[in-house]
């Protein structure tokens, strides 16, 4: 049997299906999210039509593009959290950690189990609504066939990942910050403007775009939307596109590890 | 006409029940059920029963925070929802489950926040804090933030900040609630106080019965949203406590003594209680009948505890059933 | 809110209200990061906003007719009322937090109105950052746009802050109801008053038929766009009758009105919860 950290698979298996069953719990709160992207996601909508009844490309995309693009981005904030810290932070604020310190699991992929579930959850109830909603209004897109859909759930899965890594190491800094919602908060807008939930990227000027570029945040949502648009359907360019994905996940992951070692040091030594 | 009047008095609470993953249940919980009494302004009146008996409903429609679902309660002549900011005014309330001071602040900056509340002139205010102050010992940590200040203390401090407006009538629910021996005796001494020279009129709901005993001089108990006893403490002990138990110390292990009048209740060892009841026979009868038959090493009489007595009431009814 | 007989006066009230602000500026104040950071962050969300709009401009000169700094107008204007009514309104968001947790009690135990009370005590100064950066806007923009600027177009832009920060307000209590009612609706609250903050930045002729009726009776529209119309000179290529322009503030006291009614029958439906 495979083993993470000391700790059978099946465990964590347990762990995604413990965190989706919660998170059924919170009915209210769940039908409130997506009525709320919902009607965002219409607002933005009619802003792109004025816009677009004076071009007819915007960066490649056309007005269909866009609002799809809108849809899919409002159904994706939800799922991909940007907004806030893993419940982790809590956890490290209040010093409960230390007793998840010595469980003989890996923290990291714990916490990876929780997110996961968290968000099969969110695809379904808070992801899916707000597209289906605006698709009856709008004239929407949908992946051009099947390998295009194989294509977005790869690209989508690698996208949850790497968000999860950034909350994740964000998160961490509670053991050295005492307060850090305000941070998180603050990173989640510069997150949310880079990764193209507030414009899709490609109506940025080219200097934005550049620095959007260098962060990691267009692999958790203008890479799958671009992916989900059919604008990579040839192989060697969804390759490239996960490969890109795939390298910000290797790269976070890593920074993710180097903190949490580094913290743990730091409980060891100073007791917390 | 009483200061606090209420009329066969209910509250529901719709509750919805999970049943299987989807469905939901409706659910009609009646918490208070016809609940009527009036209290005389000056009174100290313990309000008490089993958990979920509706005691801290009572309160709360007696606040104006809930309303009745029917039934009219009167407090100092008002209708305690409608005319709620008024009302509140007059009477001091302490949840002990819940703090009601300023969690970040000190307690001074949370008596002052109140003052300005309650409209109260700043000599008055003065005045009446240092007199708290002094009774309650609050003088050493009056600037701590209440965050680090200890169950006692804030439940001091919440005390002090129910009454600093002088209000007639005060609300207890559970203010006793984790307080050690010390801290416990200490806060009935200062309640006394509060009824007999303010003459602040208190209602007070509490689990541990011997905060009643010493304090209240009418006990109300409270089950399944109905008052099943009112009357004073020692009424209720002759009526339901009718029952003592002998204990009594044999030479060594023996079968269940069988006497006349009394039932054994418990063997442990050479020890075994006898219950009897107190229109029955005596206690002397019962020793010597005994001691004709068996060695008796030692005896005691064990007096009817407030506890099993209202034990008694809560299962509906006198102990003498069982 | 004022309460019936026996209550303070607005004087005492303002002074309560001063001194519970007093109070939680303190407070937070011992956590001098989070109070920052939070202020930093919250100018920051309303900066980019407005550089989302800057960045449509980039791909079109204009919007339904609309140049960039006459948005900006539109922008500034109500952003500034959404921003003022986030600082001083808002806190009523916080009932539907102090609802489930029961602690909504102590608010009701006070000879003052419980809004007053959760408005002082929630109070966050943090919030302030989108009040400055609403003024950076809207300065510009009234340096920007095509107007020959006279005492009636001065006094319009004033009122419609006013009243769209009466009618944000309004709203924000409204919404902030439902608590009473369903605890967890809160975020169909944000959908309302964010959504309703995002709608008012855009002209709203480029919404669809059933949306602008929507935000006509909501009443978002006379937050600032009816108002920004005449200043403009422009007309609603809709066909809204140009009184609208004039009816904010009597609109602003229906809002206030109902949002009253519902939260004083809201209170009497508070059910606590089991201690
Ligand atoms: N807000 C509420 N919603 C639903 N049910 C409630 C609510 N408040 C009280 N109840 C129910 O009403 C009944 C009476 O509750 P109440 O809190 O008045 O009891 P109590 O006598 O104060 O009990 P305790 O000694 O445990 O404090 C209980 O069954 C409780 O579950
Ligand atoms: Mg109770």
């Amino acid at each position: 049997m495979a083993h993470v950290g000391g700790a059978p698979l099946s465990l964590y298996w347990a762990v995604a299906r413990r965190s989706f069953r919660r998170y059924s719990t919170y009915r209210g709160a769940t039908f409130a999210g997506a009525f709320t992207n919902t009607v965002f996601g219409f607002i933005q909508a009619y802003v792109l039509l004025a816009v677009f009844r004076r071009r007819d490309t915007i960066g490649g995309l056309d007005v269909v593009d866009a609002v799809t693009f809108t849809f899919v981005t409002q159904g994706l904030l939800a799922i991909v959290a940007a907004f806030g810290p893993l419940e982790l932070a809590d956890r490290i604020t209040s010093g409960d950690v230390v007793s998840d310190l010595y469980r003989p699991l890996d923290l990291q992929s714990w916490w990876l189990a929780q997110d996961i579930g968290r968000a099969g959850f969110q695809l379904m109830f808070r992801g899916i609504p707000p597209f289906a909603v605006g698709a009856v209004a709008f004239h929407l897109r949908l992946p051009a066939g099947p390998s295009v859909w194989a294509g977005f759930a790869v690209s989508l899965s690698l996208a949850l990942a790497v968000g999860f890594a950034w909350r994740f190491a964000m998160s961490l800094s509670a053991f050295w910050l005492l307060e850090v919602r305000g941070l998180v908060q603050l990173m989640g807008l510069v997150f949310m403007f880079f990764a193209g939930f507030i414009l899709p990227l490609p109506f940025f000027p080219p200097a934005l775009r550049d620095v959007a570029n260098v962060l990691p945040f267009a692999a958790v949502v203008e890479l799958p939307v671009e992916v989900f648009l059919s604008k990579h359907r040839a192989l060697p360019d969804l390759l490239g596109v996960v490969a890109h994905q795939a390298a910000w996940l290797a790269v976070l992951v890593g920074t993710g590890r180097v903190v949490m070692v580094r913290a743990w040091r730091r409980v060891v030594v100073q007791g917390g | 006409m009483g200061l606090i009047e209420l009329d066969g008095v209910e509250r529901d609470f719709v509750v919805h029940r999970r049943v299987g993953r989807v469905r939901r249940h409706r659910d009609v919980v009646r918490a208070v059920d016809g609940v009527s009494f009036t209290v005389e302004a000056g009174e100290m009146v313990g309000y008490i029963g089993p958990n979920g008996a509706g005691k801290s409903t009572t309160i709360k429609m007696l606040t104006g925070i809930l309303v009745p679902t029917a039934g009219s309660v009167r407090v100092a002549g008002l209708d305690p929802q409608r005319s709620r900011t008024e009302l509140a005014m007059r009477i001091g309330v302490v949840f002990g489950q819940r703090n009601q001071l300023w969690w970040d602040l000190p307690l001074r900056d949370s008596f002052e926040l109140l003052r300005h509340m309650y409209r109260v002139p700043a000599d008055l205010h003065r005045r009446r804090l240092a007199e708290f102050v002094e009774l309650l010992d609050l003088g050493s940590f009056l600037d701590t933030p209440v965050r680090q200040l200890s169950l006692g203390q804030k439940m001091r401090g919440e005390i002090t900040a129910a009454l600093l407006h002088g209000p007639s009538i005060l609300y207890l629910d559970e203010p006793t609630i984790g307080l050690d021996v010390v801290s416990k005796s200490r806060a009935r001494e200062f309640l006394a106080r509060v009824n007999r020279e303010l003459g602040v009129t208190v209602v007070l709901t509490t689990h541990d019965l011997s905060d009643v005993e010493r304090l209240c001089s009418r006990l109300m108990v409270i089950d399944h949203g109905r008052v099943v006893y009112d009357g004073t403490v020692d009424d209720l002990k002759a009526r339901h406590g009718q029952y003592r138990t002998l204990v009594v110390d044999l030479e060594g292990p023996a079968e269940p003594l069988v006497v006349d009048g009394a039932e054994v209740v418990r063997v442990d060892g050479p020890r075994q209680w006898l219950r009897f009841h107190r229109d029955r026979t005596t206690a002397a009868q019962l020793i010597a009948a005994i001691a004709s038959t068996t060695a008796v090493v030692d005896l005691t009489i064990e007096e009817p505890l407030i506890e099993d007595v209202i034990a008694g009431v809560y299962v509906g009814g006198a102990p003498d059933r069982t | 809110m004022v309460e019936t007989h026996g209550g303070p006066t607005v004087a005492e009230q303002a002074v309560i209200w001063r001194r519970l602000v007093g109070a939680r500026i303190r407070a937070d104040w011992q956590y001098r990061t989070s109070f920052i950071t939070f202020m930093v962050s919250q100018f920051v969300a309303g900066f980019l906003d407005i550089v989302a709009i800057v960045i449509l401009f980039s791909n079109v000169d204009r919007l339904a007719g609309w140049s960039v700094a006459e948005v900006a107008l539109l922008y500034g204007t109500s952003n500034l009322s959404f921003a003022l009514s986030d600082v001083f309104v808002s806190e009523a968001e916080f009932a539907a937090h102090h609802i489930r947790a029961g602690s909504f009690d102590r608010f009701l135990l006070r000879p003052v109105g419980p809004l007053l009370l959760l408005c002082g005590q929630e109070f966050a100064l943090r919030r302030a950052g989108k009040v400055v950066q609403s003024v950076l806007v809207l300065a510009v923009a009234l340096t920007q746009v095509p107007v020959d600027w006279d005492l009636p177009k001065a006094a319009m832009v004033v009122t419609m802050v006013a009243v769209g920060f009466v009618i944000f307000g309004g709203l924000w209590v409204l919404t902030s109801s439902i608590a009473f009612w369903a605890v967890e609706a809160r975020e169909v609250a944000n959908s309302v008053t964010y959504g309703g903050n995002f709608v008012t930045h855009y002209p709203l002729e480029i919404f669809s038929g059933w949306l602008r009726r929507l935000v006509t009776v909501v009443p978002l529209a006379f937050v600032s766009y009816q108002p920004t119309l005449w200043v403009l000179g422009r007309r609603d290529p809709h066909g809204s009758p140009a009184w609208f322009a004039f009816a904010g503030p009597l609109v602003a006291l229906a809002t206030v009105l109902v949002a009253r009614a519902v939260w004083f029958s809201g209170i009497r439906h508070y059910r606590s919860t089991g201690s």
